[in-house]
């Protein structure tokens, strides 16, 4: 291979210097199994300690080290710097956040909408750990499970035109995690999430643009989630409109199916010691 | 140790920064092309009703060049606004029998392009026949 060396532009920004960000130009050994990330680490250690940005497992788990490489969301550890020669290679914080330093982002907001979104286990029931766990076919899990592997790196919202131009849009990853407990046979708190999903800055706002599952790396096509929910939410609107008031206490089909797969889970669970 | 405002998006052109966004745009603009040519249809019935006359001098405006290459112009964006809705269709309603998802191209094809040419066909032999 010809190339010795590859350039990094990098965007640095210091919150205690004069407020305005920089680019500053680094030139990096090239290996062919070097991933961005590799080079910013040895940017790091080699010419500047004082860069800064979020990593940890570097194989595509942790979800920390995603930025913007060359205007596109990628996570870091998986952008391959022989994919992007001859270089330069532009290296941005994710956009559509706060900058905290350097390519360091602040999460605040996705943590907020997240937590809003309730993405655990709701029951309206107590079980006693005795009772045994709760049991699901494969044909159940298989309906939401693609949607449980985010891993929270954000680089949806960073693709997301929609979150750019309006900040308080809840936002792919948390509206696909939403979905993922919505779709649990286990769960029972779909109305609870409804007031977040079903909102206008809920599923709403999207307009289908689609590039968050473009940049998704674990292919949980968020997009496909939030359309999904759109479609549920359609149809509790139109029972709601059409069914008798006596049939409207809980609309939607899922809660039917998932009533009656609660009681056949009451009768296979709790049997084994 | 304020944290810095995201940076802006290119305003307007946002959606040149990617051919994805480009084609979302692209899918999105046609729809106001086949919205437009209702209206134009709606306009056509309406001249039609008045009479002989107005029917001949619109068909004679239907033939000339200008009017063809316009229709195959909408019939082109119409087209692509058909083909990226029906390939999105499997995502938006994905049909599961059991653990498999039946295939997107299954879908696309049973719930869009089936229906569309069987549709396609009835009206082109009530038309030609």
């Amino acid at each position: 291979m010809a190339n010795t060396t590859i350039t990094l532009e990098v965007y640095r920004y210091d919150p205690n210097g004069d407020g305005q960000p920089t680019y500053r130009n680094y030139d990096v050994p090239y290996r062919e199994d070097w991933v961005v990330l590799d080079a910013l680490n040895w940017i790091k250690d080699q010419v500047d300690g004082t860069l800064s940005f979020r990593w940890s497992c570097r194989m595509g788990v942790c979800g920390s080290c995603g930025m913007n490489v060359n205007g596109r969301p990628k996570l870091t550890c998986a952008a391959f710097l022989r994919d992007y020669l001859p270089g330069p290679v532009r290296v941005q914080p994710l956009a559509s956040f706060p900058i905290e330093r350097d390519l360091v982002v602040v999460l605040d907001d996705f943590m907020a909408k997240l937590k809003r979104v309730k993405p655990w286990i709701i029951r309206d029931d107590v079980n006693e750990l005795d009772g045994g766990e709760f049991r699901q076919s494969p044909a159940e899990l298989a309906r939401y499970k693609q949607f449980s592997m985010c891993i929270n790196c954000l680089l949806c919202y960073a693709a997301c035109p929609e979150y750019a131009f309006k900040p308080g849009f809840v936002g792919p990853a948390a509206i696909a995690l939403a979905q993922r407990y919505n779709l649990d046979s286990r769960d029972r708190g779909r109305e609870q999430r409804l007031d977040v999903i079903n909102e206008h800055q809920g599923v709403w706002e999207c307009t289908f643009v689609g590039e968050c599952s473009a940049v998704c790396p674990k292919h949980v096509d968020p997009a496909a989630a939030i359309q999904q929910a759109k479609v549920a939410g359609a149809t509790d609107w139109f029972k709601e409109l059409l069914m008798p008031r006596g049939a409207r206490a809980h609309p939607g089909p899922r809660r039917e199916r998932a009533n009656v797969s609660e009681q056949a889970q009451s009768t296979s669970r709790g049997g084994e010691p | 140790m304020n944290p810095r405002p995201p940076e802006k998006w290119p305003g307007n052109w946002w959606f040149t920064r990617s051919p994805g966004y480009f084609r979302f745009m692209i899918r999105e603009f046609t729809s106001f092309v086949v919205a437009g040519y209702l209206v134009f249809l709606l306009v056509f019935l309406y001249r039609i009703g008045q009479g002989p006359q107005a029917y001949a001098s619109l068909m004679e405006m239907l033939r000339s060049p200008l009017s063809v290459v316009l229709h195959l112009l909408v019939f082109a964006a119409a087209c692509f606004h058909a083909v990226t809705w029906f390939n999105l269709t499997p995502s938006i309603m994905p049909v599961r029998t059991g653990e498999e998802r039946v295939p997107d191209a299954l879908l696309a094809i049973g719930a869009g392009y089936l229906p569309w040419a069987v549709v396609s066909v009835v009206v082109a032999w009530a038309l030609l026949r």
